[in-house]
């Protein structure tokens, strides 16, 4: 056989042991035992009286704080809050990293996971960060602190439900509460005045003449309703505003928060999508909508291409700059369900339960969130959660005004649903999926609500 | 083991201390390996749960992998990105070699003027690729524009949000930055092709097609098989232009492998998944270039 045997390359074999070492040492390195294990054990909580509430009396503390609020106005928000704190609390110096919100999302998991995690962290509410945190026992549980500094009557309780999940953490929306969000948003309806003013047309007070308007703007050669999909998530805050206004607002949370057994196929949901969809048919959005940017769309709005447009409160201070006294903000108007609109609060700030201090760190996340807060991020241009005593200084016909008053609506009129995505962890992917498919006509509205239905009887199933 | 080591050992030319070598090459090795292979095992090992990226992970066997064929939403990208390649690779070589072959004929004036400009789309940051073609792309950009100044309003399209035309669409956008690597490498290849091979063909009577066949393309496998490799790399691996431009829509129809891993990992909270995705492009990308270079550069 020795003799028959091809000869082997000269640098064969301890060439080969070589690579046989590396891959074995590299299995071996990473390969000890199930990726996550060792990190989860579920935090210890104090009962209400076992708190201090008087970060005075804690000695000398570093709080280290990760947030995203880089923003102008978020920014000098967050800088005068923390200066203010640190001012009333010479023994309490916080640390702060601030990064974009992709930056934090890519990052927070890697910082929570380690040994020295950050005392107060912002967490994106839904499965894929603040649900599977909890899960794996990285946040603290705020309920007893709720109690000693009374957020329940601070915080309406269906903006305290979006950053509470379930003790077994398999679903959000109500269980143990994890942070508190400063700010509030909800998709309004923007409109351009002086458009509506030479259609003849007052600002609609009613779901139904909303609908009126577009036909009318269009018979007028108007475009109805600005708006670009190309990036995917815009169409969510559409259709969730559609769907909000003929399902009404417990139909839509009960589809959210998985309560109820409420189906996406109901005749409300699918009346929704084949509204939107006879939007798009009908031309009511720009054509080739699927393919224009969000930005770009929202650009065309400020230059006076469209009457209406829907979106976010964030996109207020961009669009005041160019359209001046001619741009009007509104709620979504109620329809015959009443009062609904898409919206939700900003990433709520969080406690770590490695944290050493959480007591401090809860009584930063009160002191940024009270009343005198609210002001603050008044003055600085922000839309507070629960706006404080400063509102009534704001002018009633300036954009900020209506931004205000609108939520105050919204709020009094408990009419606020929360974003679609939060459904399910892979929610966001069907849903943008296929609202692209229902807008550019590859899927008809039955075909759209069965496909929302398949993620979510699975999701819920298993 | 012993006996066949010694042996090993026995058959090296005298002088030769061989052994000693990987002593030269250990920190170079080590840093390879703590970069390389030892972040690959890891996914390797990844790829065997379904985690979350924190909490405990669940064992999952090869059950990710086999995702990867029953999951239209995981073996839509791959199919995506091998009709991407069409793209990314086959054309930037055709191209490529037309101008090479070209200039093989013709010495033009200026030529290094032209490579420069030819050459820029490779310089410039995906970023700024991405953020043109979206503009170029636009129902009312530059494209739809110049279409209909031209009197072909008909074809206007909204490109990259329509559900057959996006793909081919990002596809040009990677032909355009992909190509001016492919010319230049071939023009210098062509430039190091002695004349009197060109002038012996042309005494043979050959035309330009024979020429081409039979002097120019022999003489640049090489070059084509770098250029094969390379950009077979960078269009598997094409990751921003899509995350810039459609972020895979409309609908999934644009979907890549090397987004699925970025958008799996950080953005849904499915490492596991992300890992099999990960190592089956790596897999894919491995057994093309191997390939690439069995065909064209026809080494053994």
């Amino acid at each position: 056989m020795t003799t028959t045997a091809p000869r082997p390359p000269r640098r064969s074999l301890p060439y080969r042991a070589l690579a046989a070492a590396a891959v074995c040492g590299a299995l071996a390195l990473s390969a000890c035992s199930a990726p996550g294990s060792g990190s989860s054990t579920q935090p210890r909580t104090k009962s209400a009286s076992g708190i201090s509430t008087d970060p005075a009396k804690a000695g000398k503390v570093t709080l280290s704080v990760w947030d995203q609020e880089v923003r102008g106005g978020q920014n000098a928000e967050i800088t005068q809050l923390n200066k203010e704190f640190q001012a009333k609390y010479p023994n309490v110096t916080i640390k702060r990293t601030s990064k974009s919100f992709s930056d934090l999302k890519t990052t927070l998991k890697l910082a929570l996971s380690g040994n020295n995690p950050p005392d107060v962290v912002e967490a994106n509410q839904g499965y894929p960060d603040m649900v599977t945190f909890v899960k794996a026992g990285m946040l603290l549980p705020l309920d007893s602190y709720a109690q000693a500094y009374g957020w329940a009557k601070r915080y309406p309780s269906s903006l305290l439900a979006l950053n509470r999940v379930s003790a077994d953490a398999s679903h959000f929306g109500e269980g143990r509460l994890y942070g508190l969000s400063q700010m509030g948003e909800y998709i309004g309806v923007y409109y351009n005045k002086a458009k509506l003013d030479r259609l003849g047309l007052a600002a609609p007070t009613s779901w139904s003449e909303l609908t009126a308007d577009l036909a009318k703007a269009k018979a007028k050669g108007e475009l109805p309703i600005q708006f670009g999909n190309l990036d995917k998530w815009p169409a969510i805050h559409t259709f969730g505003v559609i769907q909000a206004a003929t399902a009404g607002k417990q139909e839509v949370r009960n589809l959210v928060f998985g309560t109820g057994g409420a189906k996406w196929t109901s005749a409300s949901t699918v009346q929704a999508a084949t509204t939107l969809q006879d939007w798009a048919r009908k031309g009511y959005f720009p054509s080739g909508v699927n393919g224009i940017g969000y930005d770009d769309a929202n650009k065309q709005f400020a230059q006076g291409k469209g009457v209406f447009d829907i979106t976010g409160t964030w996109e207020a201070a961009a669009l005041k700059g160019p359209m001046g006294s001619s741009l009007g903000l509104m709620p979504t108007p109620p329809s015959s369900k009443g009062l609904a609109t898409t919206g939700g609060e900003s990433l709520a700030f969080s406690v770590t339960s490695k944290s050493k201090t959480p007591d401090v760190a809860a009584a930063y996340i009160d002191f940024i969130t009270d009343a005198h807060a609210a002001d603050v991020m008044l003055r600085t241009g922000n839309l507070p959660a629960v706006p404080g005593k400063a509102v009534g200084k704001l002018s009633s016909s300036s954009i900020e005004g209506q931004m205000v008053a609108g939520w105050q609506k919204i709020s009094s009129a408990d009419g606020l649903v929360p974003y679609l995505d939060y459904s399910t962890p892979t929610f966001y992917d069907t849903i943008t999926a296929a609202l692209q498919n229902l807008i550019g006509g590859k899927a008809t509205p039955q075909q759209f609500t069965q496909t929302l239905q398949a993620d979510y009887s699975k999701f819920h199933q298993g | 083991m012993a006996d066949r080591v010694r042996a090993a050992y026995r058959r090296r030319a005298p002088g030769e201390p061989r052994a000693l070598g990987y002593l030269y090459i250990a920190p170079a090795l080590v840093v390879f390996v703590a970069m390389v292979i030892v972040p690959l095992g890891q996914s390797v090992w990844y790829s065997l749960f379904s985690w979350d990226g924190l909490s405990v992970a669940t064992w999952v066997g090869l059950g990710n992998y086999g995702a990867l064929f029953s999951d239209p939403t995981l073996r839509g990208p791959f199919l995506h990105a091998l009709v991407l390649l069409v793209f990314y690779s086959l054309l930037p070589i055709a191209l490529g070699l037309l101008l090479a072959a070209a200039m093989s004929r013709v010495r033009l004036r200026g030529l290094t003027f032209f490579r420069t400009v030819l050459f820029l789309p490779q310089v410039l940051a995906m970023v700024v690729v991405a953020v043109t073609w979206r503009w170029i792309y636009a129902p009312s950009g530059l494209l739809n524009e110049a279409l209909r100044l031209v009197g072909l309003g008909g074809l206007a399209h909204s490109w990259l949000g329509d559900f057959t035309l996006a793909l081919p669409a990002i596809g040009v956008a990677g032909t355009w930055v992909g190509f001016g690597l492919c010319m230049v490498l071939f023009l210098a290849g062509v430039q190091s092709i002695p004349r009197e091979r060109y002038e012996a063909a042309r005494l043979d009577g050959a035309g330009p097609w024979q020429e081409f066949k039979a002097v120019t393309l022999p003489a640049l496998r090489p070059q084509i098989a770098v250029a094969a490799t390379l950009t077979i790399v960078a269009g598997l691996r094409n990751f921003d232009l899509i995350y810039l431009t459609t972020a895979g829509g409309p609908g999934n129809s644009t979907a890549v492998p090397a987004y699925e891993v970025y958008h799996r990992a950080f953005e849904i909270g499915q490492v596991g998944s992300a890992a099999a995705v990960g190592i089956g492009l790596t897999v894919l990308i491995f057994l093309l270039t191997v390939v690439v270079s069995r065909l064209v550069e026809g080494t053994q």
